[in-house]
């Protein structure tokens, strides 16, 4: 497509989708450090993505500010833009960019598994489809999340002992496990990192219930036993998880689902919990879309592009800087 | 089926050790005949299921994905079960999913009886009911190799754990019994007696010792009531001798069934690479010692125990990397046979004959060994000779003694009246190694340990001056207390000056004094030395790095 290129620059517009560095015009599809950075002098997002930017870079982290809620096109240059939910954390969106007939659609981060702390996917038919690959292998089929939250359940029940210390990223995969517990019954306090309590603030003042949370203070007495603490994963290997007695080191996350790496990382109780689509998602979502060009990134596209080709699509794999593989979400 | 699988994924994810006795002891308590013997033999890796090669599984699983999705699946994850139980395709057919996964036992029986391509279908059938967890299970326990933390003797363990049987009596005869054990079982649920075994058919397990603290222990020990022996730098091996015929009356009457087998101290038989010693060896026992490689010497004929001995070869032991080019290897070839001979140095008989001699006193079962060797005169075993002592610091003085002019890495200590117990038992049988080489290094790289470790900074890598600049010597893990871990720990995370991934280097300005065993040659290693055994002694915050140790000093402690 002439009008988009590989580095998802919008030419006739000049605006780049999640750009890696800093550009005048930037549309930014959720909050996530490796979508959103700091620096650029437009920001087009939804008004909750943009929250999210200010809450953790600062409320200047960009010079403008444009919010944009989901299903509202934007005509301007020639170019009609609109954002639809992605599923995938609050706010997080598609950006879906029409010019001369053509349509094209990113899809950013995204799930269609059922999330209450998060909007809805909905799919947009397209000529083009800017896909995410993060568990694009056959080998990720995620279970229902409910199955794992009852895993957790029925180890906090039988290891009352222990402290349940599980590992989630800050922004949205922390408040996706509280609100699995609260949906699963679950109504005793929850511990947090201090890196957790804003953003679950916020989740809360969006109308995400969460009940009742407590921060991990620096010279409690409590012992935790039988509790759930939950903290970035980077903090669980790091001297702050010395407090707690025999821990029982949990992880959310869909990496969860192959064991020797759950092992590898020293988790003890994995949670298949994941934000991003499985592969039978994938390979729906790239279906029903009706897109006869399939762009894949993020992740291993390598696999979403040869599944492409086995279906008859035309399809090729962006590997945009700056995106290598992350274990975390 | 179900159960196993929960089992193995218990075990994965479980760091703890007690934990895991707990959780298998409880598999073994409930678990039906024959399939919690499957499972132990599994664990144990002492089932061998031969009908179904990885390959056919993975042929299969192809013919159901697409060939090249599988192969960048299997890129990615590195374990073909693990692969194979995720990427196994969703069954739409929900008749299957009610179907019953079959027992443990039903499972092997079939697997192990059914024809090739009836296996096919049975194993395709079986994978499209099985929940992924079960797959992997499945899979894993048909290739062997479960990787789920588990040694076969905290395997052991948790059998004694569950039954109150002691862990040495299941020991005693855990090589004379085979998968699904049932025998076993019965005994240890209190149903029948212990199984009988025929003794001089297998490995028995080994006594091993525990390294004395020389501080304290000697203090309550008397030296009459121990023995002592050279510690040998060998590998430790059992010998079961086989056949009656004695050197007198071999030649035509040799019976070439009868055959004498080495087994190492884990229970690999390793006999076939070393004839010199199978076909040279006559008598009836079992007998436990040293294998070495020796430079043969003439002895001195002596009459004793009214037996007259003849003139013969005696061997002296050689270093262990001679005995190193021996290892590892189905056989060996002539000119290994030729340079370098092996022998047994023999320090103990655990039975005489077919007879149990282990509940035996020490002294009791050397003099029999004694005159077993003598009897037998056999040309490649020799008698591994008691030290003659009065008290602890003639004992002493012997060891550096030995360490000095004979480069013997100590002595073992053994109490005269122990009867053989398997395993490692405290108070009966000690080490003493010679004291360790001591050299003054500076600590350059750091990095986070493993298990209750994990948070801190405890592997470290240490170097010494060449000149002008540091040279990587060796890495240390162990020797500190744990308030000196967390002080090591809080000095590294000031004192970063780089990072690479998970390595952190630190300024040079930290002495350790890092003991170890000894110092060798070595073409890996960038300072080209490598040390034995090298850990912490001492940590020197007052000493500046200047004054730490260098490449010369080092060099001058290489044997």
């Amino acid at each position: 497509m002439k009008w988009l290129n590989h580095e998802l620059h919008i030419k006739p517009v000049d605006t780049f989708i999640d750009p890696i560095r800093p550009v005048n015009r930037a549309i930014i599809t959720h909050g996530h450090s490796d979508h959103a950075r700091a620096g650029h002098n437009h920001v087009l997002a939804t008004p909750q993505t943009i929250e999210i930017m200010k809450a953790r870079y600062g409320p200047n982290c960009a010079n403008h500010f444009q919010p944009l809620n989901y299903g509202q096109p934007l005509r301007f240059g020639g170019v009609e833009i609109t954002l639809f939910p992605a599923g995938h954390i609050l706010g997080s969106a598609q950006v879906c960019v029409e010019y001369k007939g053509q349509r094209a659609v990113v899809t950013g981060d995204y799930k269609i598994v059922a999330d209450s702390s998060a909007q809805h996917f909905e799919l947009v038919r397209c000529d083009l489809l800017v896909t995410e690959a993060t568990f694009g292998l056959p080998v990720f089929q995620h279970p229902k999340p409910a199955e794992e939250i009852t895993k957790l359940l029925t180890s906090l029940a039988t290891n009352s002992d222990r402290p349940h210390v599980i590992g989630a990223y800050a922004l949205g995969k922390s408040q996706r496990v509280i609100k699995l517990l609260r949906e699963a019954g679950y109504e005793e306090p929850i511990y947090l990192h201090g890196a957790q309590e804003k953003l679950c603030e916020y989740y809360q003042s969006q109308g995400v219930y969460l009940g009742k949370l407590h921060k991990v203070s620096n010279n409690g007495e409590e012992n935790f036993c039988g509790k759930v603490v939950i903290a970035p994963p980077s903090a669980i290997r790091d001297r702050w998880s010395r407090r707690f007695k025999n821990p029982l080191i949990c992880r959310a996350s869909g990496w969860m689902t192959v064991k020797q790496r759950a092992k590898q990382s020293g988790v003890e109780l994995p949670l298949v919990i994941s934000d991003h689509a499985d592969w039978n998602e994938l390979t729906q979502t790239i279906r029903e879309t009706e897109a006869e060009t399939v762009w894949v990134t993020h992740g291993r596209e390598e696999a979403v592009v040869h599944w492409c080709q086995l279906s008859g699509l035309n399809a090729q794999p962006l590997y945009i800087q700056g995106r290598e593989e992350e274990m975390s979400e | 089926m179900k159960r196993f699988a929960k089992l193995l994924e218990n075990l994965l994810f479980t760091p703890s050790r007690n934990a895991k006795i707990i959780a298998m002891a409880e598999y073994f308590e409930n678990a039906p005949d024959p399939d919690r013997g499957f499972a132990l033999g599994a664990i144990t890796r002492d089932l061998s299921l031969n009908n179904l090669k990885p390959t056919q599984l993975r042929t299969l699983t192809k013919s159901r994905v697409d060939p090249e999705l599988f192969d960048m699946s299997y890129d990615y994850v590195g374990d073909m079960a693990e692969t194979i139980s995720l990427i196994w395709p969703k069954h739409t057919n929900h008749v299957l999913e009610k179907q019953r996964l079959p027992q443990l036992g039903e499972l092997i029986s079939a697997l192990q009886t059914k024809s090739k391509i009836a296996l096919q279908t049975y194993v395709t059938e079986l994978l499209d009911c099985a929940s992924v967890t079960e797959r992997w299970a499945i899979i894993k326990m048909v290739t062997g190799g479960l990787r789920v933390g588990v040694s076969a003797r905290l395997a052991k363990t948790s059998l004694a754990e569950y039954s109150g049987k002691d862990l040495t009596e299941i020991e005693k005869i855990w090589h004379g019994i085979a998968v699904p054990y049932t025998e076993l079982f019965s005994w240890l649920d209190g149903l029948a007696d212990r199984p009988c075994i025929a003794p001089d058919q297998i490995f028995h397990p080994l006594m091993l010792s525990n390294p004395i603290d020389a501080q304290h222990d000697f203090d309550c020990l008397n030296p009459m009531d121990y023995e002592a022996e050279w510690k040998w730098d060998g590998i430790r091996v059992q010998l079961l001798l086989n056949t009656l015929v004695t050197t007198e009356t071999a030649g035509e009457n040799h019976d070439k069934q009868a055959k004498t087998r080495v087994f190492s101290r884990s229970g690999d038989d390793i006999s076939s690479a070393f004839p010199d010693i199978t076909e040279t060896s006559h008598g009836h026992a079992v007998l436990d010692g040293e294998l070495l490689i020796g430079c043969p010497t003439f002895s001195e004929p002596m009459s004793r125990f009214g037996i007259l001995d003849l003139p013969k070869i005696k061997y002296e032991p050689k270093p262990f990397n001679y005995l190193q080019q021996r290892l590892n290897r189905k056989a060996a070839n002539k000119k290994h046979l030729r340079d370098l001979p092996a022998f047994v140095r023999v320090y103990d008989m655990l039975f005489e004959g077919k007879t149990d001699i282990r509940d035996q006193p020490l002294y009791e079962r050397r003099n029999r060994l004694e005159i077993f060797l003598k009897r037998f005169n056999n040309p490649r075993l020799d008698f591994s000779e008691s030290l003659s002592f009065s008290s602890w610091a003639t004992l002493s003085h012997l060891r550096d003694q030995g360490a000095d002019r004979f480069g013997y890495e100590g002595v073992m200590i053994k109490k005269r009246d122990s009867k053989y117990i398997p395993g490692r038992k405290k108070g009966h049988w000690f080490k003493w190694k010679r004291d360790p080489c001591i050299l003054d290094t500076i600590m350059l790289y750091a990095q986070r340990g493993h298990g209750r470790r994990s948070s801190f900074y405890s592997d470290f890598t240490f170097g010494i001056w060449n000149n002008n600049e540091i040279l990587p010597i060796g890495k240390a893990y162990s020797g500190f207390t744990d308030v000196e871990l967390q002080q090591l720990d809080k000095w590294v995370r000031k004192n970063t000056i780089n990072r690479f991934g998970p390595v952190r280097e630190v300024q040079k300005t930290l002495v350790v004094e890092l003991a170890f065993d000894s110092a060798h040659v070595s073409s890996r290693h960038k300072s080209g030395i490598a040390l034995r055994f090298p850990r912490i002694n001492r940590i020197r915050w007052d000493k500046p790095a200047k004054e730490a140790d260098t490449l010369e000093n080092v060099k001058a402690l290489i044997r």
